[in-house]
């Protein structure tokens, strides 16, 4: 293998880290947002329960930025085309994610109920759409969306926002919100007390037996759905332009790697377990949350893996997809990038754990109250 | 209006916006730390209630600078996707880093700052605050390292085989002069923000007789520290102009509305009514060799003319002509090394010929009128440019006038004194919001027609989308942020009005602890 070859995977793989690690720790918080009108009735119990992701959500949402950033620097076709391709969708996102921190920081700064009403809902909006939304971005790179390159490559897309809201995308959808929302209350039972926890603690089976049935319907449906292959050799290490390949269309070729390494079927078998583990261990909700953590790593591992070597297929110039071996930067990119990584991701990682490990145990309703003005 | 503009519009739009709320953040964060070290130094408890209050309005103003800009990190990709194809290779990595090295640590550490004053020591806490406005800074410095590649790109050459632009040597990128000048002057007019907004705000407290020593104490650190910033506005502004001289030299030739090469060392036009139509400026009034000094530093360097330049770009067009001739010859025969060859010879202006894609599509067969159309359309708006900057400039030595009679002032321990003194600090409070827009709009109004100097074209940048979804997008942007505005506004004002007696905490438990002796 060659160094750029090397790269390119590397950063592939981080790229799954980064989502990985955006669904873990913004999921939980999407996830608690999704469940607030449910778990949360009076004002003090839905204070409670924004308090408990209050002090680390907005560290948690930089990994959505940081995936961004890194997609831009590492695979600048794949920001270009997806972003630009997937246009009012992403609209859809930013505007539900704008609501959120003005909803946090504003909502308990004004008393009148219909104020606090208002961000609730903002809030909520603002934890359902974008888990949503996400998932049928997934389900959409299996089935490929409408677009091409001209010989500058401009890229020429046909995507419209409803033809993303196709059925099998908004299974995708599903799961991906069940996901988060599974992630959300074992999230809550752990940070609270009480009859907020009662009820977090209640949904936990019923997320988890969605999420189960709906993966497993995915999967299923996926076998019937038509796949990508690249056709003959394909140089690992040339120059990243997606004009130089020839792609066929093959029928449940999406699980031809899975095939080719059946180690694979790990990925599936640790979202399972994540899931069990979460329903079994809620009486232990540290151990349920590492559980849960499961679910969103072996979801997206499988998805990624299913994929590989395609980032985004396209349904009418297959040919044109974006693939791991033409869609990244230059050698020099992908190797400075590498090293910031190295040297800065351990750096996040310590002071992270060092800000959750100061802001440990349950949100209490004598929090709230003590600290009327300043909390959430 | 077709894509291209109402592309551009929303990133005006959007930017302008953000930059409404972050020079706020980078001011009050270094001053919620010069404060905060006050306190720990002291342990009096009034210092820790001045964090406290400025925080609660430095939290308010964050929320909207994290809400915000989350669109700018996404819309490169949805707006501007040939653009993040083109240079994504070069400009996407200082995006990255920001993220890694700032975004996550101001994140953190603001949600540390604002719930773990029960949880951290003192000096624990000082720590926090100190790494959150760090990490404010730091953002800036990444954001701007992007940002002053545009306006001068180095470190990086267009690749045939992957037809876009490629890092060749990061350190070029990295101490890129352009943006070593930008950070210094955008973060000390972040502070000078900082500075005014409580300075202006304790005056009001002072005008009406409330919380006079959390007011004055307030406006002797906001005196001294927005003194040092003002005058480091100014002083590295004159850097910014340099920089730009020696490689924007239509920018500085826009901004002096200056048509034709003048003799050096070039003078300095104070007012005057720029016309476009007949290239000339009405009722000049300058003074000599300013200009000069400013852009070349020296007497006998001249200054290039707007028109000079223009016939400067004719000539790069036709010369780019050639390299984008061979840029097809390779497509068809991507192994003839000749073609490669005599490509590298004018790849530096490609992007000139570029420029006629605005007039037709198939430019090798453009005309010399249309060469000359394009090469005049290099020429960025006179007269915004002029004014924007000169009011710019008028500001600056205002709040040095301002801050130096603050400072003497508090030195004295007469601040509340004055009243004229404190009504024109409270009026001035608007004002570093307006420098700093028109700072942004003399930046980049004028480096148009280019959105990367000389090399990529702002109109090619665009997407391939729906203008319909552009226009889309733009008004859902305008109405929203219009609405989250008035909140912002409505519970600063609030908030500003309740003082700091009202909104600190009512916690008997903390009350406790600030009447400790110190430890
Ligand atoms: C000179 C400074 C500066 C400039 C030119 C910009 N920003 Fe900014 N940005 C900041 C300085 C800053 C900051 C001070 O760090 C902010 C403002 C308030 C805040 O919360 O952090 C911030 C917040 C902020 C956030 C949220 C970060 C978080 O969650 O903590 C994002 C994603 C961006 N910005 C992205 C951008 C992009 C893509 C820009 C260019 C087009 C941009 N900013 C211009
Ligand atoms: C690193 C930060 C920034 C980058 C990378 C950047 C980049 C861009 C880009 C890509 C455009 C669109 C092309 C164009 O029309 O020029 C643009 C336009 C613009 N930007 Fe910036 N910008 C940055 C920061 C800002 C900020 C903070 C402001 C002001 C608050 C600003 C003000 C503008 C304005 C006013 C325009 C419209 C100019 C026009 O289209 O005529 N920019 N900038
Ligand atoms: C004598 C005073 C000043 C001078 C000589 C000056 C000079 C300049 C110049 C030449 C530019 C354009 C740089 C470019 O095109 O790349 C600029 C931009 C800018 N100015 Fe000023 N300026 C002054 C005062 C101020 C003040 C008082 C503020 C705000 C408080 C301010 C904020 C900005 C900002 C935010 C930008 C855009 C970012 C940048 O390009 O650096 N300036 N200034």
């Amino acid at each position: 293998m060659s160094e750029y070859e090397i790269l390119r995977l590397i950063w592939w793989a981080l790229i799954g880290i980064l989502l990985i690690g955006f669904a873990i720790m913004d999921g939980f918080d999407l996830g608690t947002a999704a469940l607030l009108p449910f778990v949360a009735r009076s004002d003090i119990e839905r204070r409670i329960t924004i308090n408990t992701v209050a002090p680390v959500w907005e560290g948690n949402q930089v990994w959505f930025i940081l995936g961004g950033g890194a997609i831009f620097a590492a695979w600048p076709a794949l920001y270009a085309a997806s972003f630009s391709g997937f246009y009012l969708a992403m609209f859809l996102v930013l505007a539900t994610l704008i609501l959120r921190p003005v909803g946090f920081k504003y909502r308990s700064k004004m008393e009148a109920p219909l104020w606090r009403t208002f961000w609730d809902y903002a809030l909520f909006s603002g934890g359902i759409v974008p888990a949503l939304v996400f998932g049928v971005a997934f389900g959409n790179l299996f089935e490929g969306v409408p677009y091409g390159f001209d010989s500058d490559l401009r890229m020429h897309s046909t995507i419209t926002l409803l033809s993303l809201l196709n059925p099998f995308a908004l299974l995708t959808g599903l799961v991906s919100l069940s996901m988060i929302v599974l992630h959300g209350a074992v999230w809550l039972n752990l940070k609270t007390d009480s009859a907020v926890k009662a009820r977090a603690s209640a949904v936990i089976p019923y997320a988890a037996l969605t999420y189960a049935v709906l993966f497993a319907l995915a999967g299923w449906w996926l076998a019937h759905l038509p796949a990508l292959q690249i056709v003959g050799s394909i140089a690992h290490d040339g120059p990243s332009n997606p004009l130089n390949k020839t792609v066929a269309v093959v029928t449940g070729g999406w699980f031809a790697n899975v095939a080719a390494h059946p180690a694979l079927w790990l990925t599936v078998a640790v979202a399972y377990l994540g899931t069990l583990g979460a329903v079994l261990l809620r009486h232990r909700p540290g151990l349920a949350f590492i559980a849960s953590a499961l679910v969103p790593f072996g979801t997206i591992t499988t998805a990624g893996t299913a994929l590989f070597p395609f980032l985004l297929p396209s349904s009418n110039n297959p040919n044109h997809s974006l693939t791991v071996w033409d869609a990244s930067s230059s050698r020099l990119t992908l190797a400075i990038m590498l090293g910031c990584v190295a040297i800065f991701l351990p750096i996040i990682i310590a002071y992270t754990s060092w800000a959750y490990r100061i802001m440990r145990g349950p949100v209490k309703a004598s929090d709230i109250t003590a600290n009327s003005k300043s909390a959430y | 209006m077709d894509i291209v503009d109402l592309s551009r519009l929303q990133f005006a739009v959007t930017a302008l916006y953000h930059f409404i709320f972050v020079p706020l953040t980078l001011g009050l964060s270094i001053l919620l730390g010069i404060m905060e070290t006050v306190f720990v130094m002291t342990g009096r408890p009034i210092w820790r209630e001045m964090v406290k209050f400025w925080g609660i309005l430095f939290g308010i103003n964050f929320a909207m600078g994290v809400a915000t800009g989350i669109t700018m990190e996404f819309q490169f990709g949805t707006n501007w996707a040939y653009y993040s194809h083109y240079v994504g290779d070069v400009f996407g990595a200082p995006l990255a880093i920001e993220g890694l090295m700032a975004f996550f640590m101001e994140a953190t550490f603001v949600g540390l700052f604002f719930f773990a004053w029960d949880r951290l020591s003192r000096v624990q806490h000082l720590i926090a605050t100190w790494t959150l406005a760090i990490g404010t800074n730091f953002s800036a410095l990444w954001i701007l390292i992007a940002n002053g590649w545009m306006q001068y790109p180095v470190g990086a050459r267009f690749n045939v085989d992957t037809m876009r632009m490629e890092t060749t040597d990061f350190m070029d990128i990295l101490f890129n002069p352009v943006a070593e000048a930008k950070f210094v002057h955008t973060i000390s007019a972040g502070y000078v923000t900082g500075s005014v907004f409580v300075l202006a705000i304790s005056a009001y407290y002072l005008l009406r007789g409330r919380h006079i020593e959390f007011a004055k104490r307030s406006m002797t650190v906001a005196a001294s520290f927005g003194l040092a910033s003002a005058l480091s506005v100014v002083v590295l502004g004159d850097e910014s102009g340099y920089t730009a001289g020696h490689n924007q030299k239509m920018k500085i030739a826009a901004i002096e509305a200056m048509w034709h090469t003048e003799p050096a060392p070039a003078s300095f036009t104070v007012f005057g009514l720029p016309d476009l139509q007949t290239r000339t400026t009405r009722y000049e009034v300058s003074v000599p060799w300013v200009l000069g000094l400013i852009a070349t530093r020296s007497v006998n360097t001249p200054v290039p003319g707007i028109i000079e330049l223009v016939d400067e770009a004719r000539t790069r067009i036709a010369n780019g002509l050639v390299a984008y001739e061979t840029l097809v010859a390779i497509k068809a025969s991507p192994h003839d090394s000749g073609l490669r060859d005599k490509f590298d010879a004018h790849v530096a202006d490609l992007g000139y010929a570029l420029l006629l894609k605005n007039i037709r599509p198939d430019i090798e067969h453009a005309t010399p009128a249309q060469i000359q159309e394009a090469a005049n359309s290099t020429i960025p708006n006179v007269p915004v440019l002029f004014w924007s900057f000169r009011f710019m400039v008028a500001i600056g030595f205002w709040f040095i006038a301002l801050f130096t009679v603050a400072f003497w002032l508090s030195a004295k321990r007469q601040l509340d004194r004055y009243r004229w003194f404190l009504g024109a600090a409270l009026l001035s409070l608007p004002l570093p919001w307006i420098a700093i827009d028109l700072g942004w709009i003399v930046a980049e109004y004028g480096r148009q027609p280019w959105v990367i100097e000389g090399v990529l074209p702002t109109a090619l940048g665009v997407s391939s989308t729906d203008a319909g979804n552009v226009l889309f997008s733009l008004l859902g942007f305008a109405l929203f942020y219009t609405a989250l505005l008035v909140a912002d506004l409505y519970l600063l004002i609030k908030y500003i009005r309740l003082g700091p007696d009202d909104t600190v905490e009512a916690n008997p438990r903390r009350r406790l602890a600030m009447v400790e002796p110190r430890p």
